[in-house]
């Protein structure tokens, strides 16, 4: 077991403390924050053929209702679809839910601190929009819920806050894409995200980013696990951005909570990216593993993770793997530990560094060029195993990463 | 097939091989002994064409054609194959692609999941290369990927090393079966096997054997009467006969 820190920083100071370690600054009053009002497509097809193929390389298949249980699009402020497809699975704008339901009023800003930062604060209060999913009391999709957040508006100050509810016993996996449209694009997005997993409910949550080199990206995400919960949350970033900046805090409040935080993300030259995943273990038996995997072509990354352990017979593990493939690129793997009380279990392993000479060789010498084993490698380093993942959501993945990896070499 | 001439080899500035020549006929196995340190991987290091064995002096001929300087994947393509004796762990680089390459683009080989039942290894194809893997285990992988890649003169570097004896078997009928052992006169494949303990010549028949020892090669013979010297008299008194 690795060192174990003491530490009583509260949440919401170690929250703080982690925003204003960023280094790349904004500059709110830079953007504008309203967008016209973009008409509802009854049929997402219409949409144009280049806002459709950036959403699919984001895995968003337009107009697909036979293999998604769901499809939400938002384009700068606009809900411009939002369908379900199952019963017992919702699909709908969260201002609009909102309405519906006010019963929604105790998950809203609940996991998130509105007071947390500037772009929390900002999110609080300015117009928003966002998906809300909700699974009923035990349904099991059948397949992905898919959403896209898009950005058309050049210098938009994209404002998104999302909520997806399972409820006990539910599973239900989700595909979103955040992407801007293929021209050169410095606006902002912030997204806040509230995810609450039930008593013996399961989320599989496949984020895949792919910005462009001016935008500026802030998500905000909570969650909370209860009894017997299962969260997998698998988030892709191979694209260039100019920043980017997130680190989402599970909470494990019921026993046998599991959480895992898989992270893939590669730095381009001029990205800088500062991503990490928080979880807090706070009842017996609860598991947390969180994996990133970090590729530097040039760009600065900031790989952070921080477990806390706070009940005893509690577990986890935490693992930064840093490969730098350009002498000007950065890598700061931050793992960090806190075990608060007697009997958890924490450990993590971090490293950076370059693909070793000797796996290149051991692959030239079965025929392969350098550049083949280069590839080869890099390719196997991206492909994280995530256990339990539904094969559908993990074929997303490998394509993302296979769409990106030429870019990335 | 392989003609090495008056080879010297260092690594950093170690000189490890000075002047050491051999011959390994087209269809022919030889077995190489020698201690520990003696630089027996040093000379298939070095004849596979790995960057970190500098060749200082001498010449490496294969099929007639001087391979001194070639690069290592050049030299795979034309036929040379290698079995580490510790390979490296590729995490993320699972053994099925690894093999996949291996096969590259031959058309008339045995389909992946045939090599991998032959080598008991098909559940090991959607593990990461060598992660985990036991020393048997170490070498079935190896001899999967040579298999695959089916080279007419092969190296095994300690190929009998920490391996059990269930597995032994296994990888004695496999050696066999890459430097095709059921053919007598129309074989062409050709194998230099390294070995301290000698324990794989009790499942693969070598045609000659030699010693290297501080260096250089020393004692020719026909493997068993090597093998007996050298259990009689120990390396030690190879090295005792060289004075």
């Amino acid at each position: 077991m690795s060192k174990v820190t003491k530490n009583n920083k509260s949440d919401k100071e170690i929250k703080q403390s982690a925003v204003s370690a960023s280094p790349t600054s904004i500059d709110l009053n830079s953007y504008v924050h309203e967008a016209e009002e973009l008409p509802y497509q009854k049929d997402p097809t219409t949409l144009s053929p280049a806002a459709k193929k950036r959403m699919s390389d984001v895995g968003v298949v337009v107009g697909d209702t036979t293999t998604r249980a769901g499809t939400y699009i938002q384009v700068d402020q606009s809900v411009v679809h939002s369908k379900a497809e199952q019963d017992g699975v919702e699909v709908m704008g969260t201002n609009m839910a909102l309405e519906a339901y006010p019963w929604l009023k105790d998950y809203w800003w609940k996991l998130v601190n509105p007071e947390a930062d500037e772009f929390t604060r900002h999110s609080n209060t300015h117009p928003f929009k966002g998906y809300y999913i909700h699974v009923a009391a035990g349904v099991k999709a059948t397949y992905p819920v898919q959403s896209c957040l898009y950005i058309a508006k050049h210098g938009l100050a994209q404002n998104v806050h999302n909520l997806v509810i399972v409820e006990e016993g539910a599973e239900l996996n989700i595909i979103t894409g955040c992407t801007v449209a293929p021209t050169e694009d410095d606006s902002l997005h912030i997204g806040v995200s509230e995810f609450y997993i039930k008593k013996g409910g399961k989320l599989s949550f496949t984020m895949i980013h792919n910005w462009a080199p001016k935008m500026a990206v802030r998500p905000r995400t909570g969650v909370i696990i209860e009894e017997d919960g299962v969260f997998l949350s698998n988030y892709i970033c191979l694209k260039p951005v100019h920043t980017l900046q997130m680190y989402p805090a599970a909470k494990c409040v019921g026993k046998n909570a599991l959480v895992r935080f898989n992270s893939v993300l590669v730095a381009t030259p001029g990205s800088h990216l500062d991503v990490g995943s928080r979880v807090l273990l706070q009842a017996e038996k609860t598991r947390a593993e969180i994996v990133a995997r970090t590729i530097s072509t040039g760009g600065t990354i900031i790989s952070r993770g921080f477990l806390s352990g706070q009940v005893p017979d509690c577990k986890g593990h935490l693992e930064c793997r840093g490969l730098i493939l350009n002498e000007t690129g950065t890598i700061h793997a931050i793992p960090e530990l806190e075990g608060t009380v007697a009997g958890v279990d924490l450990s993590h392993e971090a490293a950076v560094g370059k693909i070793a000479e000797e796996e290149i060789e051991y692959l030239m010498a079965r025929g392969l060029s350098r550049d083949q084993a280069v590839s080869t490698i890099v390719r196997g380093f991206l492909s994280v195993d995530i256990e339990g993942l539904p094969p559908d959501l993990a074929a997303q993945i490998q394509r993302a990463t296979d769409l990106s990896q030429q870019d990335a070499m | 097939m392989l003609e090495v001439e008056n080879l010297s080899v260092k690594v950093g500035q170690k000189q490890i091989l000075e002047n050491v020549s051999f011959t390994v006929d087209i269809g022919e196995t030889l077995v190489l002994f020698g201690p520990n340190g003696g630089g027996k991987t040093t000379l298939l290091m070095a004849l596979m064409g790995f960057p970190r064995y500098q060749v200082t002096g001498g010449r490496i001929i294969y099929k007639g054609e001087d391979i001194t300087h070639m690069p290592v994947d050049e030299r795979s393509k034309k036929g040379i194959g290698i079995l580490f004796q510790r390979p490296p762990v590729v995490r993320g680089v699972k053994m099925r692609d690894m093999v996949k390459a291996c096969i590259g683009e031959k058309k008339e080989c045995p389909s992946l999941e045939e090599l991998a039942q032959k080598s008991n290894m098909t559940d090991f194809l959607d593990r990461d290369v060598n992660y985990g893997f036991s020393g048997g285990e170490v070498k079935r992988s190896e001899l999967l990927q040579l298999l695959a890649q089916d080279p007419d003169l092969v190296l095994l570097d300690e190929p009998d090393s920490g391996v059990d004896l269930v597995n032994i078997v296994l990888v004695g009928n496999m050696i066999n079966e890459l430097l095709h052992k059921d053919k007598i006169r129309s074989r062409t494949s050709s194998g230099l096997i390294i070995t301290h303990t000698g324990h794989i010549l009790d499942y693969v028949e070598a045609d000659r054997a030699c010693i290297l020892l501080n260096g250089g090669i020393w004692c020719r013979g026909t493997p068993r009467e090597i093998l007996n010297s050298i259990k009689a008299n120990g390396y030690e008194g190879c090295a005792a006969c060289q004075k």
